[in-house]
């Protein structure tokens, strides 16, 4: 582990005393796990966890032209939200590859783009250079903000004794708020990645252990959980993620997120490829799949139908809900509806499978 | 998760495997270190039946979540039994290493290629010598 190169976040000490697997990722010592994926994943699926995702990137944008730059940047239709919303949206390349995927909330008198930590040079880059000539203020917070997810249908029980008013309770999916947490001052977005409800609190860097160290000494019992937990949970959900599902390589269409990007207007960067996708049907589609014997699928692995490949598994793991092989993968068109029979080859052994529509499992009524 | 230890009564290999001997049938497993750098083992593909295993060769894979590890023959043999214990339940592998969480019983075809694997001590000084690389 190349603890030199790699930066930690605030709350480091509290992983280490909670007996973290620490890994790096995209430049961070992260905690992987606190001993056992599995129980972090059903204790989230089941009541409630909390994951450190301080390494997230977030970008500020403010000033009169705020919009028309995020108009222009983004590719969700940004009229769609009003102050206190947020949407999931992707930021395209001038040739329609994906830069990044990430969530913007409209504040009161600005912006904020929560996008990967591997892509926050990038993104930054993309909007600084989107600043230019316009009249927009832009600032990447993303050292001074610490991020915590808080997600398992017990979230409510949880927050309600640590927030300065019952605002946090009230709020909607994908919408936010500004409140005290723990004496804290925090923004509180009804988001996630796990398919559960719950919460993301971004606050003061220096502040979150004073967050963490309130959620886990609280009646309401909450486990820590880490970034294996957290990808065995969106694997579950079918939610892509970036380097796996999204890439430079192929545009939003393919991945099926045409939901995710205003074609009415069409005025993003990126849209001539994105239209270029529309008018034809594409090669090939993301889909979810479930094994339907023993084994566990992993990216890279060929997708067959008929001893023919027609595809590429770009995710996979072992459900912990379901106790089986589940993944998601690009494969061609004509493969790509649900239920049809697959054949992974896991390492030169075949393992059936068959395509299965997302959520893999279902998700939980709490959700919205 | 067990605790960290090394029996006194195995042979080891440098892939971390280990060996009980056991008349002319031996027992193969992985060590504390390999299952503690693995994680916790969701699957485990065993070898069938009947195979015959060559020393320092994978005979078969522990996967955790994340990662999939081959697990090496310490020595030659024929395989006599597969542990469907941990086929069923691999986080056997994690909790007793040692016990319940071994993997194949072996019929040994070269058991002279015991005397290149390890002792305790020399597998502990291996760790060690790992620790500092």
């Amino acid at each position: 582990m190349s603890a030199i190169s790699s930066r930690t976040t605030s709350l480091h000490a509290r992983h280490l005393a909670a007996g973290a697997k620490l890994g790096d990722f995209a430049g961070w010592q992260m905690p992987l796990d606190y001993g056992s994926p599995r129980a972090e994943h059903l204790a989230v699926r089941s009541g409630l966890g909390v994951f450190d995702v301080s390494h997230m990137g977030q970008i500020e944008v403010s000033g009169h032209d705020a919009r028309p730059l995020l108009v222009w940047a983004l590719t969700n239709n940004l009229s769609a939200i009003g102050p206190g919303q947020g949407q999931y949206t992707l930021m395209l390349a001038d040739d329609g590859g994906v830069i990044d995927d990430l969530i913007v909330y409209a504040l009161i008198d600005r912006y904020l783009l929560v996008v990967n930590a591997a892509n926050r040079t990038a993104c930054w880059e993309r909007i600084r250079a989107g600043a230019e000539g316009r009249d927009v203020s832009v600032a990447d917070r993303s050292d001074e903000i610490a991020m915590l997810a808080v997600q398992g249908h017990t979230w409510e029980a949880a927050l309600a004794p640590l927030i300065g008013s019952p605002a946090p309770l009230a709020l909607d999916y994908f919408e936010v708020t500004e409140d005290m947490v723990a004496d804290v001052p925090a923004f509180v977005a009804r988001t996630g990645y796990t398919g559960e409800p719950g919460v993301e609190i971004m606050c003061p860097w220096d502040l979150a252990p004073q967050v963490w160290d309130a959620l886990i000494a609280g009646a309401t019992p909450v486990t820590p959980a880490g970034l294996v937990a957290r990808d065995t949970l969106r694997t579950e959900m079918g939610y892509p993620l970036y380097g796996n599902e999204l890439s430079r390589a192929r545009g939003p269409i393919p991945a099926g997120l045409k939901w995710a990007c205003d074609t009415t207007g069409l005025g993003f960067a990126g849209a001539d490829a994105v239209r270029r996708d529309l008018e034809r049907t594409p090669a090939e589609r993301l889909v979810g799949f479930v094994f339907d014997e023993p084994g566990i699928p992993r990216p890279g692995q060929p997708v067959l139908v008929d001893e023919r490949t027609v595809g590429i598994v770009t995710s996979g793991t072992l459900s912990p809900s379901l106790e089986r092989g589940i993944g998601m993968a690009y494969v061609a068109t004509d493969a790509a509806t649900p239920d049809t029979a697959i054949v992974v080859d896991v390492r030169g052994r075949p393992r059936r499978a068959h395509v299965a529509g997302r959520p893999l499992v279902a998700r939980s009524p709490r959700t919205d | 998760m067990a605790d960290e230890v090394y029996p006194e009564d195995l042979r080891y290999h440098r892939e971390h495997d280990w060996v009980r001997l056991e008349g002319d049938e031996a027992v193969f497993g992985i060590t504390w270190f390999a299952q503690d750098a693995l994680g916790e083992v969701v699957f485990f593909e065993p070898p069938a039946v009947g195979a015959l295993l060559s020393a320092d060769t994978s005979y078969g894979e522990l996967e955790s979540v994340k990662a999939v590890s081959d697990i090496y023959a310490p020595a030659d043999g024929e395989v006599v039994a597969v542990n469907d214990g941990v086929v069923g339940s691999p986080e056997l592998v994690n909790s007793d290493p040692y016990g319940a969480g071994w993997l194949v019983r072996v019929r040994l075809t070269n058991p002279a290629r015991l005397d290149a694997l390890m002792d305790r001590d020399a597998y502990v000084a291996y760790l060690a010598g790992l620790d500092q690389a």
